[in-house]
């Protein structure tokens, strides 16, 4: 049984939108040396303020933008925390995803049943927002190969006491990136609320931040990497219940594990690649993770 | 050893004088685990629903908690064990994932009583209680069969389980009594409540050019796809009437209101025995909701006529002739499916082509 290759990739792209924005936004944090974990918390913060806002409003769009502003002010909470307060990052970014999970299904009661406006079908039939994902990528890579922001951001994350030493902001330039993080994440959040299911339903992520972290490290802390990821996984889910609806006899264990299997192969190449060869690859940012004290 | 014997009889003959008389004084605790958000719009919703009517009904005289979003497994060992030693004497487990964890549980708790929703193992302290959700598919398959313009209609599995098989094949069966040109196309989710999962699920399905979606996923996802593509679906477990009249054009609601009062009721007055219960539409545990004008007036009709007649007790879904997929003879004219068959279903009715994941 023939399956149109067209209609797959239609469907890849759609589905790898939530991960594709959250991702771009981590790999942003991560690349300015923050880990944030929090990205669970944060999607499914602006999936409940951007459903809240669609449906009050009747405009999805209005939607979106508050489900970025949402993201990106609970994500300054973790910002606080950690560039503050230099609390440990790991923890504050796990803290904010049972924090975020717990704000919205309280904050969401009141929205449990009713339905979103509908989208607006955007060029060539795919929803607009899957087309500011698209355009996000090749955005988030020229900031940050081909800008001075870009440049110091990375500088923040590859050394902040170098940055610091050179007189950049470190603590600004990090408040800034986990801000972005966060809006993005809430998009991501608010596709899966507005365009996907059209209703908010508590825990409605279900764990789709856990995959864009994962995302980032696969993409080798690249964005047109974190495309490639987000496509892998959502292509690989797609096809394999694609393949089922054709009815097409494969082991449904087997195409449904393909995704973590793919990336398991594609961490261990990375690795290898890394191990094996001279060039200093990109790999993890030198400061990922470790708080940064200016009198230390 | 013969000391700690002699302090267990000691401490469990203390308890078995102090209970009697902790039950007139204490509210009965009753303890609840969920597999999803109490927010789900669907099955846990659902379940919780039963919940507050216990509540409603008994008063003061019950305390009710829950622990929602419990992940089928190991950790609802846990979950479970928690309950119990907060002093819950009788402990709800609402998914089918629960099972081995109940029976481990309530083999460590012998004195509280557990009910375990669609599993099929029982203890002297474990009962199980299931709808017969195959009788409400039933009726939204009679629909799908005539609604259906490309004459595939899509079927959202959770897991490969009895109930779910059930499912599909009353579905099939009632849609190609009515529209012999009808095939099925089964996408298996793997889980039970996953909106991106399922709305992947339903989009794969209408690129298949299925126009009718029939759902045992929790989430209203799916019916969001629908409807994008001018498709129709079902409600599932609840209502789901925000998508009303069009996409949804009816669905199958899960009222565990009356089996909860009773059970709840047989614990105040000490006649709580353990058991199997499987109750469908006609005790009203399975409720049709509203079927709507986007379904023509003769079809409602009929689906309504089918759904009186299952609830009546004068048809049984399963009725032969029918054949197993394989073409081998399941049931012979006139005879129908027993219990025992429809709980270990593991095959699909004639008919249908996929394969069920083994």
């Amino acid at each position: 049984m023939m399956i149109d290759p067209l209609s797959v990739f239609l469907l890849l792209i759609s589905a790898s939108t939530p991960i594709l924005f959250a991702a771009l936004g981590e790999l942003v944090v991560e690349r300015a040396g923050v880990l944030n974990l929090g990205v669970e918390g944060m999607m499914i913060t602006g999936a409940l303020a951007g459903f809240a806002a669609a449906y009050a409003s009747g405009n999805p769009f209005l939607g979106f933008a508050v489900a970025a502003l949402a993201g990106a002010a609970i994500s300054l909470l973790f910002a606080a925390l950690t560039q503050l307060f230099l609390a440990n990052q790991v923890a504050s970014g796990l803290a904010l995803t049972l924090f975020g999970l717990g704000l919205a299904a309280m904050f969401g009661k009141p929205f449990e049943g009713v339905k979103a406006p509908a989208m607006p079908i955007g060029p060539l039939r795919i929803n607009w927002i899957v087309w500011l994902g698209l355009i996000m990528v090749p955005v988030v890579w020229w900031f940050l190969n081909r800008t001075r922001r870009g440049l110091i951001l990375r500088g923040v994350g590859e050394n902040h006491e170098a940055a610091h030493a050179l007189g950049y902001d470190v603590r600004l330039t990090r408040l800034a990136a986990i801000a972005f993080g966060g809006a993005m994440a809430g998009i991501g959040g608010a596709f899966i609320s507005i365009a996907t299911v059209l209703q908010w339903t508590e825990g409605m992520t279900a764990g789709a931040g856990w995959i864009a972290l994962a995302i980032v490290v696969f993409s080798n802390w690249t964005a047109p990497g974190v495309l490639a990821g987000a496509w892998l996984f959502g292509g690989v889910t797609v096809l394999q219940l694609r393949l089922q609806a054709a009815g097409v006899a494969v082991p449904v264990q087997l195409l449904s594990m393909a995704p973590y299997l793919a990336t398991i192969i594609v961490l261990v190449a990375i690795s290898a690649r890394q191990k094996y060869s001279r060039r200093a690859g990109a790999a993890a940012p030198g400061s990922l993770g470790t708080n940064f004290h200016a009198l230390r | 050893m013969l000391r700690r014997t002699l302090l267990a009889t000691a401490s469990a003959t203390l308890m078995a004088l102090a209970a009697p008389a902790m039950a007139q004084d204490e509210p009965l605790k009753i303890g609840f685990i969920y597999v999803g958000p109490v927010g789900d719009g669907g099955w846990t919703y659902q379940h919780d629903l039963g919940r507050q009517a216990i509540e409603a009904e008994y008063g003061d005289r019950v305390e009710t908690t829950f622990i929602e979003s419990v992940p089928e497994g190991a950790d609802a060992e846990r979950a479970l064990t928690q309950l119990a030693l907060a002093g819950n004497q009788l402990i709800f487990a609402t998914s089918f994932g629960f099972m081995d964890p109940v029976m481990n549980v309530a083999a460590r708790f012998p004195d509280i009583k557990f009910e375990h929703a669609t599993g099929y193992k029982t203890a002297e302290n474990v009962a199980v209680y299931d709808a017969r959700f195959y009788e409400g598919r039933a009726v939204t398959g009679t629909i799908a069969g005539h609604m259906t313009e490309s004459n595939k209609i899509g079927y959202i599995g959770s897991f490969p389980i009895p109930e779910v098989i059930q499912g599909i094949n009353a579905s099939f069966i009632h849609a190609r009594k009515v529209n012999p040109e009808v095939e099925m196309r089964v996408v298996w989710a793997y889980s039970w409540f996953d909106p991106a999962k399922e709305a992947e699920a339903a989009s794969a399905l209408l690129a298949e050019g299925v126009d009718v979606i029939l759902q045992h996923t929790d989430s209203t996802a799916p019916l969001a796809q629908a409807q994008q593509a001018g498709a129709i679906g079902f409600g599932q477990a609840s209502d789901m009437a925000a998508f009303a009249p069009s996409p949804r054009v009816a669905s199958i609601i899960d009222d565990w209101s009356p089996y909860y009062i009773k059970r709840v009721g047989q614990m105040l007055d000490g006649t709580w025995e353990t058991g199997a219960s499987w109750a469908g539409i006609g005790d009203g545990e399975v409720v049709i909701g509203e079927i709507t004008d986007a379904v023509p007036a003769e079809v409602k009709a009929e689906a309504e006529a089918l759904r009186d007649a299952i609830g009546a007790g004068e048809y049984h879904p399963f009725t032969g002739p029918l054949n197993k997929a394989d073409g081998t003879v399941w049931l012979a004219e006139g005879e129908t499916a027993s219990d025992e068959d429809l709980q270990s279903m593991n095959f699909y009715v004639e008919g249908i082509t996929a394969q069920i994941p083994q």
